[in-house]
């Protein structure tokens, strides 16, 4: 599909065209514009992971990543959100077969995989806080939270996002406009993964040694 | 109920502000009883506010610029005003307080509000046209972008009477935005209108990209894309690039302020000069968003106007890539003084250099592009003329301001601000400009009234020189920015000197809108039937003026670079095929509404007004949810409704006479 598109304005241009033509390659222009604003939102983590680096050091006497993070815990989070991208996989899968009902069981797994990400997370931040170790605590913390914080964010966005979309496959199946919503949510939640896998071997496994 | 928002946030006794405050009322009166009477809210809602067509957006982007252009004058005027007076005994007529948030009002407003939004209008207007495509990649975005925009607008000048603006400069550097130096709402302001505006312009980023990327008529292939059509692909990569770093800096500095993080602190171990790192990693690349695209629209004045393809297309389409790349390279020279050390400050001070290649190319291209052309002296050519002039000697003071050595001299002083509005006026405003006067008669289908638009160039650059040259002069005497009072009288004559200059800036603008007035007026006159007044060589000559809201009724084929030259050159005629339908957007209230409500939630984080704010984001939320289940978002244009306008608005070529 993109690579007609590319044809079309490429070498043989002017050679062949048919009233098709005319319009334009939407789910090609969709996933580019999509894959441009992933690059928006890489700049925003690339911010905060700089950010963090610096700040790394600035614990101001108070505890320091070595003392806090639980790589144990952390490896079972992870493995939940590399989970749920693998069925988010299968979902794609799925939609590139125009199985709706399959569509929507393996959107229903990865929603849970999300969840429990996002429920350990929860209860991580509220540990730390409990210990004494609030954002407010330092500089080091500060950056701590915002950076793991704003990829919660995002997932919990993307677990909303996949909610509206298992509620419209009912609505509106899975063939046209839905292919395209669905391949931009797992762009979108693949992205995510490799975020956190940078938030886990920068963060908490550097932070740990 | 209202957070920290009470009666008395309202400055009741600042006479200046009252009296602005009434005028805006009376104005706003004015306008809205206006529009009743004339029975226009209809059409105003149907046919702009809901628009998702790029020209009406572009239009009503480059009308917000231009009602800002005098908001950030009038700062710039008092500015000028307050330090020809303010020496010795003298205090001025405006207190410190007030004084500080002129001059940071002036810098957001011009660089935000004015100069962004009359850049991403022009790409707006042109870009699609130049390409042959009949709107933008996401028309829906775009006008969300827009309103986005126009709600950072309006919450920064809500501030002007409601509570304060920030007393930081423009940049807002910590400490001093931290809420222990500035406990008062002016921060707020700052962070929240920009975040608006900044959402909205990464947005139009990412539409732009993709609508260059995806959406060029057959045949166009990237070599033979406009000039203007380049810088904008370049610029919109830098927003895309840089504007995030902005939203981000802008996150963290609210979470210290709102909930007592240690990003920027002095204490906790927080590092305030990580801010001006990461402001400037934006800010930087920032300059050269509004400046490239004043460089495609020199090149496209320049080589039409000379009757003559653009000498070195190649090396311009290079040297613009150039500049972009480069222009993420340099941003530690707007702080050698920091205290990096004498290697890094020279590798900054040598990258900094070197962008003046890429630029020194652009210029010797359009000096060889008029060089036995036959050029015509119309308003376009005239600010470009004055532009390359200008920008010159812009750009030498800027080099000089590259040695570090020199920099510690002048960091700060009134010759870095003459340098900075010697490129930004001199380059950014007069493109802008002369791409207004270039472009007018495209969207609206009547051209500029010449005699005032040359009076406006000639009162701009007059103007220009009489109220910078001094500070470049005041700069070497070691005054130093952002003073309210001095109490060194040798600065005084220099200083009126300049504050005459900023008048007679003051009467270009006035010309610039006598102009307006005068053209509307004799509109029948100033005519443009044939779609072509000036002989163009790009495709946004070849429709008629103004376009169908379809742009093409049938999809230009492009074989050259300057295509529509090229299709006039071999005489071809237009498509012989029957019209078909036309697949076009449909106009939705969604970007509005979303825009104001994005503003609504702006203004109770601002007042701390929570339950406004949780309120807001709910409905915002619930709003975009709603609007994904629209599916009814496109429709045709029958092919005789499209055989129609044709028939009514195609283009009368004269040359065929």
């Amino acid at each position: 599909m993109s690579s007609s598109t590319l044809a079309n304005h490429g070498a043989h241009g002017a050679a062949v065209h048919h009233e098709d033509d005319h319009h334009h390659d939407v789910d090609g222009t969709t996933q580019l514009g999509f894959w441009i604003y992933l690059m928006s939102d890489c700049i925003i983590f690339a911010t905060l992971f700089a950010t963090y680096a610096v700040l790394a050091g600035a614990t101001d006497g108070g505890p320091t990543g070595r003392e806090l993070f639980e790589l144990g815990f952390v490896f079972i989070e992870t493995m939940f959100l590399l989970a749920s991208s693998g069925t988010c996989g299968l979902a794609m899968l799925a939609s590139d077969r125009g199985d709706a009902d399959k569509v929507s069981f393996w959107l229903k797994i990865t929603f849970v995989l999300g969840a429990c990400f996002i429920a350990m997370e929860v209860y991580e931040f509220q540990h730390l806080i409990h210990e004494g170790a609030s954002p407010q605590r330092s500089a080091f913390l500060s950056a701590f939270f915002t950076l793991v914080g704003t990829h919660g964010l995002h997932v919990t966005a993307g677990l909303v996002w996949m909610g509206v979309l298992m509620f419209q496959i009912k609505r509106f199946g899975v063939g046209g406009f839905m292919t395209r919503r669905l391949a931009t949510f797992s762009m979108f939640w693949h992205f995510l993964d490799v975020v956190w896998i940078c938030v886990f071997t920068l963060v908490y496994l550097k932070g740990a040694m | 109920m209202f957070g920290k928002l009470t009666l008395n946030s309202v400055p009741w006794h600042e006479p200046i502000i009252m009296v602005v405050f009434a005028g805006i009322v009376i104005g706003g009166l004015a306008v809205l009883s206006l529009i009743t009477w004339f029975g226009k809210w209809r059409y105003l809602w149907d046919e702009w506010l809901t628009s998702v067509d790029h020209k009406r957006i572009g239009v009503m982007y480059v009308i917000l610029a231009f009602i800002m252009l005098l908001r950030g004058f009038s700062d710039a005027i008092m500015m000028r005003g307050q330090q020809a007076i303010a020496a010795n005994d003298a205090a001025g007529y405006l207190p410190p307080h007030h004084y500080d948030q002129v001059f940071t009002a002036h810098g957001v407003i011009m660089i935000f509000f004015m100069a962004m939004p009359f850049a991403i209008g022009l790409m707006n207007i042109v870009m699609p046209l130049q390409i042959g495509a009949r709107d933008v990649a996401f028309p829906f975005v775009n006008s969300l972008s827009f309103w986005l925009t126009a709600g950072g607008a309006i919450l920064i000048n809500i501030s002007l009477v409601v509570g304060e603006f920030a007393k930081t400069g423009w940049l807002a550097y910590p400490p001093l935005s931290e809420l222990g130096y500035s406990p008062d709402v002016g921060v707020d302001y700052y962070i929240w209108a920009l975040q608006l505006s900044g959402i909205g312009t990464t947005l139009s980023g990412v539409n732009l990209i993709t609508t260059i990327m995806k959406m060029r008529a057959r045949g166009m292939n990237m070599m033979r894309v406009p000039v203007f059509t380049w810088t904008t692909l370049v610029a919109n990569v830098l927003i895309v690039a840089s504007f995030p770093i902005l939203t981000a800096t802008l996150v963290l500095l609210t979470l210290d302020r709102y909930l007592g993080f240690h990003f920027f602190t002095v204490d906790g171990g927080g590092n305030p000069m990580m801010y001006i790192n990461l402001i400037w990693a934006w800010g930087h690349p920032e300059v050269y968003i509004l400046i490239l695209p004043a460089f495609g629209i020199f090149s496209e004045v320049i080589s039409t106007f000379s009757g003559k393809p653009l000498f070195g297309y190649k090396s311009m389409v290079y040297a613009t890539v150039c500049i972009g790349v480069l222009s993420f390279l340099v941003w530690v020279h707007h702080f050698f003084t920091m205290g990096a050390g004498a290697d890094v400050n020279a590798v900054f001070g040598i990258t900094t250099m070197i962008i003046s290649i890429p630029t020194g190319v652009k210029i010797f291209n359009w000096l060889f592009t008029m060089y036995r052309g036959k050029v015509r002296l119309t308003p376009p050519v005239l600010w470009t003329i004055g532009f390359m002039i200008t920008f010159t000697i812009g750009g030498m003071t800027g080099v000089l301001l590259a040695v570090p050595g020199a920099d510690f001299q002048l960091h700060n002083s009134l010759f870095l601000i003459a340098h900075f509005h010697n490129v930004i006026i001199g380059g950014v405003l007069f493109g802008y400009l002369a791409g207004f006067a270039y472009w007018f008669p495209k969207v609206f289908g009547f051209k500029l009234n010449e005699r005032w638009g040359k009076a406006s160039f000639f009162c701009w650059i007059v103007g220009f020189y009489m109220a910078f040259m001094p500070l470049y002069v005041l700069g070497f005497m070691g005054m130093t920015r952002r003073i309210n009072h001095y109490d060194n009288p040798d600065w005084q004559p220099w200083l009126i000197f300049a504050a005459c200059g900023a008048v007679v800036i003051a009467a270009g603008i006035a010309c610039q809108l006598i102009q307006l007035v005068v053209s509307i007026r004799d509109r029948k006159a100033l005519a443009d039937t044939t779609g072509d007044p000036w002989d163009g060589r790009t495709l946004e000559w070849s429709v008629s003026s103004p376009p169908p809201f379809y742009n093409f009724a049938e999809e230009p084929e492009v074989t050259e670079l300057d295509a529509y030259w090229d299709t006039k050159q071999r005489n071809r005629k237009g498509p012989a095929k029957p019209y078909g339908p036309i697949h076009m957007p449909k106009s939705t209230g969604a970007g509005f509404v979303l825009a104001m409500l994005g503003l609504v939630v702006g203004f109770a984080l601002v007042w701390h007004i929570w339950w406004l704010a949780i309120a807001g984001f709910a409905i915002t939320v619930v709003g975009i949810i709603t609007h994904t289940f629209s599916t009814d978002r496109d429709y045709d244009v029958p092919a005789e409704e499209v055989a129609r306008i044709e028939a009514l608005t195609a283009p009368r070529p004269m040359m065929e006479a």
